[in-house]
């Protein structure tokens, strides 16, 4: 997938005219990744960039023979969403449905991009879903995407590595965290985890991990936005990493980079902070294939106070229906329905590809004690990812996340190279994102 | 130039031919003229004049997410000149072509200077070889560089680990600007050596022979006679890299994922105007910042050919 991800940016590169061409597939299914298997039915243009996005898109076309869908990966993440953006400024090119991560739907909602799906079919698969994974789709009263899975956050590490320098017990805070790194430091070890410029969203998570409410956006009052990035929660995150980057106990590599997968591979990192799709991302990009088969192991991600532990997400996606779509009606049918099906669901979570939000699967005995091979037959799900899950109360999400995002990236590079404390990028933050918040036309609190 | 000739032809007509039956072979020849340049016209109209008009047009509106787009006039021109963003990014690009230029310059000459000398199998070979970074897509290239700098992939890890050194890391944000130097100058020194070595082929060799019986040294043929007599090729290398290098894009856009953020969204204008018009949805500012820096290129080539305006007759 990262070399999916750097075809994505060249791919953009070579200009907005690409786009368009993928929208007029409508019509012509010889532009689809997937084979068309029922060649009369009407046709529902797809971007995914799931790993088993083809395997999922086959089992919706052979099960219905009234909607056929034609999917297409247009990049992975960001390289996606400057070509979504794209197709939304010119008012053309858009696919009829689009894989959107819950944190990117207010940017376009915001836009007048997306279908409100509260009347498009919401009512059948309400029950499907917790409260939680609606709030993370909805914008005030609208729904704008079908849930699809989550990213509830644990703490991957290397069982020999920990073995090998007598960490008996996984870290339960971040003090303790932080004294192993330096235990393992001191015995010549490798680095303990990685603060990577390039993921603002996952040192998102770790903010909310503290307590940290970055963002309010009440939909009522659409004009109206709270940004408080540099509150002493914030900054206490930020000092902490600062620290553990100045004194060399943690990597400062961007992530899904092969740099960063092979320093993975390779054991460089003792932990890799990360959510329940990572083994599957992971093992596509060749990790736990070779000498480091059976050595990974999973916890709780680690807490400020234990007493008072705070779940966190980072990533997981949905279905939006665009405004784009010739037949609305017939695009939610599609975004409501694919990855629903109980063998693409059992696809992906056998795979760890995604962490469902269906409580169906949530429920299920056979999910809750699998035993995951990637974690050498630990049963990840029932110790640590389904109670992060349940715990989770949802993040804010709002129209300017793309900006803060990479506003951030900026920030958190500065702390990487030193030229800024945890506090000073805070206030940097701050002032920035307000700055923007304020020229986009928005009321700051 | 089609029409200076067209022109000059029907102006000789005029005064041979009589006056009633030269404005019809005048017309009829300016028809002509008109209709080679037409297919040309037409493409320039549609594909250049056009999509600048309409940049330009956008430029003077701003949009927000809340409130929609309204005209503001040059007020995204007054918002980019006094944007840390962009400001950063053009000094960076003029600071990055200060250092670049000359450089590029010198390994190139000093290249074609070689290979016009040297007259043997293995000069023909090394043209080759000099030039062929330039056929490989800049992509590529770019790409190849990410990983020969990489330190789990790239071989300088284990080059300066044989002298028991650290490897200097060209993607952090220190050295970036090392590490991109070097791939630009990969890039392109081959292509300016084959300009230079053109016009070091078009001296008429007989100078040569005459400042050899005059004594002179083969150092002096090139300082006295080959250097000043390519100037020009000089000054038109010159003016082609430092308007590409303002609008530096492709190598540092295409390392931005392996250079663990050395390469922040607003590193160079252009890059900046990308992020703007395709990310943040904003393509009045993204057209504004493209047309202040096209304003800042046009300064700075202006500045340079008024400085070198005796020597460089190419373009004037």
């Amino acid at each position: 997938m990262a070399s999916l991800m750097v075809v994505g940016v060249l791919a953009g590169c070579s200009g907005g005219g690409g786009g368009s061409s993928t929208g007029a597939a409508n019509a012509n299914s010889s532009n689809c990744t997937n084979k068309i298997k029922n060649k009369s039915a009407p046709v529902v243009t797809l971007w995914a960039w799931y790993p088993n996005t083809e395997k999922v898109v086959d089992n919706f076309n052979n099960a219905h023979t009234d909607v056929q869908v034609c999917w297409t990966n247009a990049g992975a993440g960001g390289a996606e969403y400057d070509k979504f953006q794209t197709a939304v400024s010119a008012g053309k090119g858009a696919p009829d449905v689009v894989m959107l991560e819950a944190d990117r739907i207010p940017t376009y909602q915001v836009q007048d991009a997306l279908v409100d799906l509260k009347k498009l079919g919401y009512a059948d698969v309400k029950d499907n879903f917790s409260e939680g994974a609606w709030k993370d789709v909805s914008v005030g009263d609208g729904v704008y995407g079908a849930p699809i899975d989550g990213g509830p956050m644990g703490m991957i590490y290397r069982k020999d590595i920990f073995d090998k320098y007598g960490i008996t017990s996984p870290p339960k805070t971040w003090d303790e965290y932080a004294a192993d790194a330096q235990k393992v430091k001191d015995a010549g070890g490798p680095l303990f985890g990685d603060f990577p410029a390039n993921q603002p969203a996952y040192v998102t998570a770790l903010l909310y991990n503290n307590g940290a409410q970055p963002f309010t956006y009440n939909t009522a009052n659409k004009g109206t936005i709270g940004i408080d990035l540099n509150s002493a929660e914030s900054k206490k995150v930020l000092d902490y990493w600062q620290g553990l980057v100045s004194k060399g106990l943690v990597g400062k590599q961007d992530q899904f980079t092969p740099e960063y997968i092979s320093g993975v591979i390779g054991g460089k990192y003792a932990t890799y902070l990360s959510a329940a799709w990572a083994p599957g991302y992971l093992q596509g990009a060749g990790v736990g294939k070779g000498a480091d088969a059976g050595v990974w192991a999973t916890a709780p991600l680690p807490q400020w106070d234990p007493s008072n532990p705070i779940s966190v997400n980072w990533g997981g996606s949905a279905f939006s229906v665009t405004k784009q779509a010739k037949d609305p009606k017939l695009a939610a049918k599609v975004a409501f329905g694919v990855y629903a099906d109980d063998a693409s669901l059992k696809d992906g979570w056998e795979n760890q590809i995604i962490f469902p939000l269906n409580v169906n699967v949530l429920k299920d005995p056979a999910f809750i004690n699998a035993e995951v091979k990637f974690f050498n037959g630990q049963q990840a799900n029932k110790e640590v990812y389904v109670p992060a899950a349940n715990a989770y109360h949802g993040m804010t999400y709002t129209p300017i996340g793309q900006y803060y995002y990479s506003a951030f990236t900026k920030q958190i590079a500065a702390i990487n190279d030193g030229s800024k404390t945890g506090s000073q990028a805070a206030d940097a933050l701050q002032a920035d994102v307000v700055k923007y918040a304020k020229e986009q036309g928005f009321t700051v609190k | 130039m089609t029409t200076a000739t067209a022109r000059r032809v029907a102006a000789g007509a005029d005064t041979q031919k009589p006056r009633g039956r030269g404005r019809t072979v005048s017309a009829r020849q300016n028809a002509i003229g008109w209709l080679f340049v037409g297919p040309f016209g037409l493409i320039f109209l549609t594909l250049l004049v056009l999509p600048i008009g309409y940049a330009l047009y956008l430029s003077l509106f701003q949009k927000s997410l809340i409130g929609g787009t309204r005209f503001v006039g040059l007020g995204n021109y007054a918002k980019a000149f006094t944007d840390p963003s962009f400001l950063s990014g053009v000094s960076f690009v003029i600071s990055f072509s200060l250092v670049l230029i000359p450089l590029q310059m010198a390994v190139s000459l000093a290249i074609a200077l070689m290979l016009d000398i040297l007259v043997s199998r293995f000069a023909r070979f090394s043209r080759l070889m000099i030039f062929l970074p330039y056929a490989i897509p800049t992509v590529i290239g770019a790409l190849m560089w990410g990983f020969l700098y990489s330190e789990n992939f790239g071989p300088l890890a284990d080059i300066f680990g044989a002298f028991g050194k650290p490897a200097p890391d060209f993607l952090s944000s220190s050295l970036i600007f090392y590490g991109l130097l070097n791939v630009v100058t990969w890039q392109w020194a081959g292509y300016y050596m084959v300009i230079l070595y053109a016009a070091l082929q078009g001296i008429d060799p007989t100078l040569y022979e005459a400042a050899r019986i005059d004594g002179a040294s083969q150092w002096q043929i090139i300082f006295r006679i080959k250097i000043p007599l390519v100037a020009p090729a000089l000054v038109l290398i010159l003016v082609f890299a430092l308007i590409g290098t303002l609008q530096f894009f492709n190598e540092p856009k295409i390392l931005q994922p392996l250079a663990a953020g050395a390469i922040p969204n607003d590193f160079t204008p252009n890059m900046y105007a990308y992020q703007q018009a395709f990310s943040l949805a904003n393509s009045n500012y993204g057209s504004a910042i493209s047309f202040a820096l096209a304003a800042v290129v046009f300064v700075c080539v202006y500045i340079f050919m008024f400085a070198t305006r005796k020597r460089g007759n190419i373009l004037s």
